[in-house]
């Protein structure tokens, strides 16, 4: 799923400045940390009181939407909500922000996360981390199911780097290093073999290196016309 | 020969090969270069120049080999992954090499959040491997990355980077048989404290018949006191040091000496080691000191090649 953090309440102030009437958008799509109606709710009640400190008059309701990046949900919930108010404050991902905004013409729509990756939670540790970096072209087939691209800091493709140490990364001790992992798995299920040989350059075409994505729909499913690369 | 440097014609000859290394400084100023080379040369037979070293901004390795080869020391050319694609790392090779500079150590780099700019981007658009095939496909094939012709290819004597101190351990062979399937002509390994799991990697490397395809030169770091002993034991990543070094620094009445004095040490440990075929000695910040460790192992005066 995709990981948001919240913004601080000052950041999300700056951007209500001069609003008479908000609207907190959550969302249920993806849930970590979760931020459907109740966290909608405890957001627009900070908003009231923060603005209230200010000694502004600002009335903030709030709702949930199943999910806000699709486009048919987004507009068939908030279109009769949206001419009473100045602005909407997403409580989705950057992806669902942007989505309200093509929706919802003439309706400024602000985001109250920071996005930061697509992962998951870690089975013991109580924490979420990045699991894909969607380069466009999945390796996990030959790495046992472990992504170097999104979980080794250089994204390395042959192995792990020097300063893999005691199955950490040098970046950070509290990490594990990929590659460590990559090759235990491999080495579980007697496949280092796949190790011994040398990936060649990594098109990044298919990434975020080639432009921002887009693909008719058709083109999802198996059976779609291939790239040469593939 | 490949490229008919120094350091590979020492090599083919199966002389015992000495590097060193010199630090470019944080500034403009190409006297600090020379003042350094003023001190290695005649004690190394190549030095190699770092590359944005821990990702801290310095003079660019290239321009700091073309200095090099002014005051007449063959320079190793440092080049990572961390900060230029493809096409910046194969443009700055065919001007490398229009600059005489025939000597190139490929490297994955140091993760700039070490550095002096931790906000940056990074690139890692190919990782060292892929470096060492790409260089060696220029030089024998005349060939781009992407396959287009180079009429005058660059030619290089290839260098890579071994850490027989990085986990996991057993991969540490596979990954120089990589580099030496990629095409890599010498090995300079990080430093060797303990000599006994150096020795159990050079086994593997041999048992592989690595040795017979490839230049091993082992890296040697003198400490410059206990405490440096200490922190490069804790805090630098993929390095092992005994404890018992770290206690024989600490025990020392004079540290600077004796760090020296293990420097030597290793290197005569290295020097009777079958498939070791010379030794990387990285005195950064301290380059005086390389006459006397290279005087002290009985690894002076330099042979000269034709």
């Amino acid at each position: 799923m995709i990981i948001t953090q919240e913004k601080p309440l000052e950041e999300i102030m700056y951007y209500l400045k001069g609003s008479k009437n908000v609207l907190v958008a959550g969302c249920d799509g993806c849930n970590q940390p979760p931020r459907g109606l109740r966290e909608a709710r405890s957001l627009a009640l900070l908003i009231e009181m923060a603005s209230k400190l200010e000694g502004e008059e600002l009335a903030c309701d709030y709702v949930t939407l199943i999910k806000q990046c699709d486009d048919k949900i987004a507009h068939s919930t908030l279109s009769p909500l949206v001419e009473k108010v100045d602005i909407i404050v997403s409580l989705s991902c950057g992806i669902g922000v942007q989505v309200l905004s093509d929706v919802l013409e003439g309706t400024l729509i602000v985001p109250a996360q920071d996005t930061i990756f697509m992962g998951s939670e870690e089975r013991e540790m109580g924490t979420v981390s990045e699991r894909c970096s969607a380069c466009g072209l999945c390796v996990l087939g030959s790495t046992g199911g472990i992504c170097p691209i999104a979980r080794c800091s250089k994204s390395l493709l042959n192995g792990p780097c020097g300063g893999s140490q005691e199955g950490k990364c040098e970046v950070d001790e509290d990490v594990d290093c990929a590659w460590q992992l990559i090759y235990d798995r491999l080495k579980s299920i007697d496949g280092l073999d796949i190790m011994r040989i040398i990936a060649p350059p990594k098109d990044w075409s298919t990434s975020t290196h080639g432009g921002t994505r887009k693909i008719p729909k058709e083109m999802m499913f198996m059976d779609r016309p291939r790239r040469e690369t593939e | 020969m490949k490229a008919e440097s120094n350091l590979e014609k020492i090599l083919q000859k199966g002389e015992f090969a000495v590097t060193g290394e010199l630090g470019p400084p944080q500034s403009a100023d190409p006297e600090v270069i020379r003042n350094k080379v003023g001190i290695l040369k005649g004690s190394v037979d190549a030095a190699n120049i770092t590359d944005n070293q821990t990702a801290i901004v310095r003079l660019s390795s290239i321009a700091a080999g073309v200095l090099m080869l002014g005051e007449e020391l063959e320079p190793v050319v440092q080049m990572t992954c961390r900060d230029r694609n493809r096409l910046a790392i194969q443009s700055d090779i065919l001007g490398a090499a229009s600059l005489e500079l025939k000597n190139l150590l490929c490297l994955t780099g140091d993760h700039q959040t070490f550095g002096n700019h931790p906000g940056s981007k990074n690139v890692f658009d190919i990782d060292s491997i892929q470096l060492i095939q790409m260089v060696k496909e220029m030089r024998d094939d005349n060939k781009f990355q992407c396959g287009d012709e180079i009429k005058v290819p660059p030619k290089m004597f290839i260098g890579g980077a071994a850490n027989p101190f990085g986990d996991p351990f057993e991969f540490r062979v596979i990954r120089l048989a990589k580099k030496v399937e990629a095409g890599v002509d010498f090995i300079q390994t990080q430093g060797i404290y303990d000599v006994e799991r150096f020795e159990k990697w050079m086994e593997g490397v041999r048992e592989e018949g690595l040795d017979k395809k490839v230049h091993i030169l082992g890296g040697v770091i003198p400490f410059k006191s206990a405490g440096a002993a200490r922190y490069i034991k804790n805090k630098v990543p993929g390095m092992v040091v005994p404890d018992e070094l770290v206690e024989r620094m600490k025990k020392a009445s004079d540290q600077k000496k004796e760090g020296v004095k293990i420097a030597i040490e290793t290197i005569e440990q290295l020097k009777n080691m079958k498939g070791v075929h010379g030794v990387h000695i990285m005195a950064i910040e301290w380059e005086k000191k390389v006459p006397e460790i290279a005087e002290g192992a009985g690894l002076l005066p330099r042979p000269k090649v034709a």
